[in-house]
């Protein structure tokens, strides 16, 4: 069990935190049940169209009519199917490197543009901070036809130059250095004097001694980033003009105009797309969770 | 040239601004500016001018939302409808479900994935499933309709059920979000406000309505203007889950973000796109300010 941080009652009514006081007692056994009776009825609704989509996958089309929690005859089939008659493999590839380029790039500048503006003194620094936050007041929306404007004229919707064309907009975030910034105010000034005096250079101050202090910080930013970028749609499905250079949420929506009846078919790319990053959740599940509670209490 | 430690500190931190101020400058500051201007214009992308045609956007938009049975018209309206079915539903089942979480210390970490599970998953996928599940005759709420001997539902396909199915799954999807934030922000609550209220003969509701939800206001106000931001902003489920990504049964659906992409990337009507998202900028900043003036707003006990 986790052991309960709420320092700020004593450790005897810390052990009461669910059972409550003495006159509880009595409702408080039936009480439980209901709890978690109401719990599993919320977290069926929450599991059960994802295991429907898996189970729908491995059902051949003939089945899909008949209403069976398991398939008679399970298949890969639809498996081999999908992958075989469109660019999966490739937008897995696509979208695995744009999350992890922009992911890199949103660590390392957020974690530096954070550190320098809440360790360095020099001028025009709030005007700096608050030019970054102003821009957490325009939505993505209002951006889009302007970077679509630049990008046709860079020709970063052909070709190669695509990659960039959907990444180019995510490597550096404002809420993230907003986020290094809060974290930075935690390490003490003395430690990096220390360095300075010792002779380490600015930037290795930053690498040695700032990044290994924030590295849980660092962290959360980089899984929300990698997710966020994963499932990027709108910008993605602009930019993007070939097959080739899909994301995978692109590609898995032109599943829809394709095949309306063939749900063993949809399915089956729905699955492709949402199971890897399913399992990168379930493993690192609790370090998610806490980042979540922590950065959305931040902001 | 020897340099003092002071103007050595000032260079450091302008080197290590340089890319990001760049960044700032040319990817978001510009583009918002230019977003103003364009829809000021009659743009043309592939020339990258337009000429100057004032309001006009801005008259045509308000043309088009006065006419009875208009894209636009239905876009704002069905907004709205979004926001004011969405955001209270998710308000009260994610602090519902996050009071219940925190009763529980047995299968918590597996409840809090079960809820949180959607969240991650893109939202091309989730309008697939659903799409499926709300599948007429065949799909499985249709099924189990069936077996409940509960009259078959048209779902997506009608126009009167396809909104409220939409923000339904809109709901699904980013419930658990907001349990997460509400569950941390129920933790932080000193256990010593229940004890003493306990001893002054308080309980059940009495604390709830008294010690949790007064001391939960910032985390309230908080969800509530992060919601309604993301229903404001919905596109990828609705894309994906009305007929030819219109936003259909007869505009049933449609939002304000599907109406920016169709306009301006199915018609190449870039200064009327822009209008309406200078329009979604103004109401999305009023909705923020509001949501500071709340904040500073402090409960003294």
């Amino acid at each position: 069990m986790e052991p309960n941080l709420d320092t700020t009652a004593p450790p005897v009514l810390q052990s009461n935190r669910t059972t409550a006081s003495p006159a509880f007692d009595l409702r408080v056994q039936g009480i439980q049940g209901l709890v978690y009776i109401l719990l599993t009825a919320g977290a069926l609704v929450m599991v059960t169209p994802f295991l429907w989509m898996l189970i729908t996958s491995f059902k051949p089309a003939p089945e899909l009519v008949e209403f069976a929690w398991w398939p008679k005859s399970p298949t890969l089939a639809n498996y081999q199917r999908v992958l075989a008659t469109s660019n999966f493999v490739r937008w897995y590839f696509n979208s695995v490197l744009v999350a992890l380029f922009s992911t890199t790039c949103v660590v390392l500048f957020d974690s530096l543009v954070g550190y320098t503006l809440c360790k360095f003194e020099f001028p025009g620094k709030t005007l700096i901070f608050v030019g970054i936050l102003a821009t957490l007041m325009v939505p993505t929306e209002m951006l889009i036809i302007p970077w679509f404007d630049m990008s046709v004229r860079f020709h970063w919707n052909e070709g190669i130059a695509q990659y960039w064309g959907i990444a180019f907009p995510g490597v550096i975030t404002a809420a993230g250095v907003f986020l290094m910034r809060q974290f930075f105010n935690g390490v003490p000034n003395e430690l990096l004097d220390a360095a300075r005096i010792d002779g380490m250079s600015e930037f290795g101050i930053w690498v040695r001694i700032g990044v290994p202090l924030t590295k849980s910080a660092m962290a959360a930013l980089a899984i929300f980033n990698f997710i966020g970028n994963w499932n990027a749609y709108l910008w993605p499905l602009i930019i993007a003009s070939q097959r080739e250079y899909y994301t995978l949420p692109v590609g898995l929506s032109f599943f829809r105009g394709e095949s309306t009846t063939e749900w063993e078919k949809i399915m089956t790319a729905s699955s492709l797309a949402s199971i890897p990053l399913l399992c990168v959740f379930m493993v690192f599940q609790r370090n998610i969770i806490a980042g979540v509670a922590l950065t959305g209490l931040k902001g | 040239m020897k340099l003092t430690l002071q103007q050595r500190q000032i260079l450091w931190a302008y080197v290590f601004l340089s890319v990001a101020l760049v960044f700032f400058v040319i990817i978001r500051w510009y583009p918002a500016l230019l977003s103003f201007n364009i829809a000021f214009r009659d743009w043309n992308t592939f020339k990258g001018t337009g000429t100057w045609v004032g309001l006009e956007n801005y008259a045509a938009i308000w043309h088009d939302f006065l006419k009875p049975r208009s894209d636009v018209r239905a876009a704002f309206t069905n907004t709205l409808s979004y926001v004011v079915y969405g955001v209270p539903a998710q308000m009260v089942l994610a602090l519902a479900i996050a009071l219940l979480l925190d009763r529980i210390r047995a299968f918590s970490t597996f409840f809090r994935v079960a809820y949180f599970a959607p969240y991650v998953t893109s939202a091309v996928a989730v309008a697939f499933v659903w799409n499926w599940l709300y599948l007429p005759q065949d799909g499985l709420l249709a099924q189990i309709f069936d077996l409940l001997h509960i009259p078959e539902q048209p779902f997506t396909k009608s126009p009167k059920q396809a909104l409220p199915s939409i923000t339904a799954v809109a709901v699904w999807q980013t419930l658990g979000y907001s349990v997460i934030i509400y569950l941390a922000g129920i933790k932080q609550i000193p256990f010593l406000y229940y004890e003493a209220a306990r001893i002054d003969g308080s309980s059940g509701w009495h604390l709830f309505r008294n010690i949790t939800l007064p001391l939960l206001n910032p985390v309230i106000v908080y969800l509530t203007v992060l919601s309604t931001i993301s229903f404001l902003r919905l596109f990828a489920l609705v894309q994906n889950m009305s007929p030819q990504g219109t936003g259909g049964p007869l505009k049933s659906t449609t939002t304000v973000v599907l109406e920016v992409y169709r306009k301006g990337f199915s018609s190449y009507d870039m200064g009327y796109a822009a209008a309406l998202t200078v329009i979604l900028f103004f109401v999305i900043l009023l909705i923020t300010v509001v949501q500071l003036r709340f904040l500073t707003r402090r409960f003294e006990y």
